[in-house]
């Protein structure tokens, strides 16, 4: 939200209801936040064990773990199940790579109705562009502060 | 005749029919009984939630003038309006019918907005049977005023649900439920940014209206059964209670709030339902019809509409809100 002061403000009641507003739980989310991110590690650290066992290394590995834990965002996406487990689990589910996914597979499903070219495919990453930009660019400085030092 | 912002029918018109349609969430409240159409599946049979909508409000339409025992040639004036851009759904329902149409747009609160313009009309004798109709669709709303359905996002505690359904009211000059009054809102805006705090931006308004219209028919809150609001939630009316308590009208005994009734379970829903079909249902199934039993014998009806879109609170503009309110009695 802009915090812009409005031509139209009137302080006393923004004060006020301020004050009523019912307080966010930060104990709990943070909690389940906890849980269910960590289950979705584990779950990938799960799936690289077993890939190791199975003879890949490296950035094979790596790459692998990764596809699969995309299709798993993408299928529960689709099968209307990650919404859920993202109303309670909050940043739990948004920060692994699944709420990537998540972010891309929704809006695709949900402006098909407009079509395949300027439904799904222009719409895709209307809100997954926001985190690639971002990512890119403070990856880029990452990258500038890591080269002078 | 008019005094201050009230206009007073002198022909009373009333209100001879009307009907709801509500999706499958909202029937399992106390509306659920009560709605004409009950949705099993909120796609309604339709390839997309726009369609629905759409759907739903022609049911409302076609069920209410059926129930009046009206015909299509009856119908001299449709006012309707909905939530989505361009008012799609109101103008896709009207053409089907053969009625003349005018959309009309004031956010949740166009079902009051509705009633007042065709109430006006039948008043002044410029049409003999108006129909006034409105509704929303959660998951067409949601897409257009938020987030795709599946994105995996929390709803802050101040958030509302947006209401599935639709309704419509039938006025002419016969009936029991007579419209007496209209107090005309004026646009109020007290600073609130919060997309998601509905409720606290659109009080000031409700508050406006009320104690316009109360001055205006040198009434008080006691002498109304009850004074529905439209969607306002649950902590959006502890506001305008206190608003009121501030101006020195008591509304905490007889002031009940749409959007705070309508869903039996709170869990997702936080502050209540919310949107353009929320008061429309509530207001054509469950209080009309107990008006119409004779157990309300005088409604002040003031649905409030936040009057914003996505572009202006991407801008950092404040929330301009309105309230119309609709003052009926049984004769």
């Amino acid at each position: 939200m802009s915090k812009k002061t409005a031509a139209y403000s009137n302080t006393n009641y923004l004060n006020y209801v301020k004050r009523l507003d019912p307080p966010t739980k930060h104990f709990k989310n943070c909690l389940s936040a906890f849980g269910v991110g960590g289950l979705i590690c584990s779950i990938g650290q799960f799936f690289r064990y077993m890939l190791e066992y199975a003879g890949l290394s490296g950035d094979e590995l790596a790459g692998t773990v990764s596809v699969i834990l995309i299709f798993f965002g993408c299928l529960l996406t689709g099968l209307g199940v990650y919404d859920r487990i993202g109303r309670r689990a909050g940043a739990g589910s948004i920060v692994p790579i699944t709420g990537f996914a998540n972010s891309v597979t929704s809006p695709a499903i949900e402006f098909k109705t407009e079509g395949f070219i300027y439904g799904t495919a222009a719409k895709m990453f209307t809100v997954a562009g926001a985190i690639i930009v971002y990512g890119v660019f403070s990856g880029v400085i990452v990258g500038i502060i890591y080269c002078i030092i | 005749m008019r005094s201050g912002n009230t206009i007073f029918f002198n022909n009373k018109p009333r209100v001879t029919s009307f009907a709801a349609v509500c999706g499958s969430k909202e029937c399992e409240g106390i509306i659920g009984s009560y709605a004409d159409i009950t949705l099993k599946d909120d796609m309604y049979g339709e390839s997309t939630y726009e369609k629905a909508e759409c759907k739903m409000l022609s049911s409302a339409i076609s069920t209410a003038v059926a129930k009046g025992g009206f015909t299509e040639e009856d119908i001299d004036l449709l006012a309707s309006g909905d939530l989505l851009n361009q008012i799609i759904s109101a103008s896709f329902s009207a053409r089907q019918f053969r009625f003349p149409f005018l959309g009309v747009y004031s956010a949740c609160s166009t079902m009051s907005e509705s009633m007042l313009v065709g109430a006006m009309a039948v008043d002044g004798g410029y049409a003999r049977t108006a129909a006034a109709a409105t509704g929303s669709h959660f998951a067409s709303a949601e897409r257009q005023y938020r987030y795709p359905l599946e994105l995996g996002t929390t709803r802050p505690p101040q958030a509302q649900w947006t209401v599935t359904g639709a309704g419509c009211c039938v006025i002419s000059a016969k009936g029991k439920i007579k419209i007496n009054s209209a107090t005309i809102g004026k646009v109020c805006d007290w600073g609130v940014t919060d997309v998601n705090n509905m409720g606290a931006a659109m009080a000031p308004a409700a508050c406006s209206t009320l104690i316009q219209h109360f001055k205006d028919t040198k009434t008080l809150p006691c002498d109304y059964d009850i004074i529905v609001t439209g969607d306002l939630g649950a902590l959006g009316s502890r506001i305008l209670k206190d608003l009121m308590w501030e101006k020195g009208y008591d509304i905490s005994s007889n002031h009940v709030d749409c959007g705070e009734i309508i869903y039996k379970v709170i869990e997702d829903e936080f502050q209540g339902g919310s949107g353009a079909g929320c008061s429309a249902v509530v207001m054509n199934s469950y209080i009309l019809t107990k008006m119409q039993a004779g157990l309300y014998k005088k409604v002040l009806f003031a649905a409030t509409g936040a009057l914003l879109s996505t572009v202006s609170s991407g801008q950092g503009e404040s929330i301009p809100c309105i309230s119309h309110a609709v003052e009926l009695e049984v004769e």
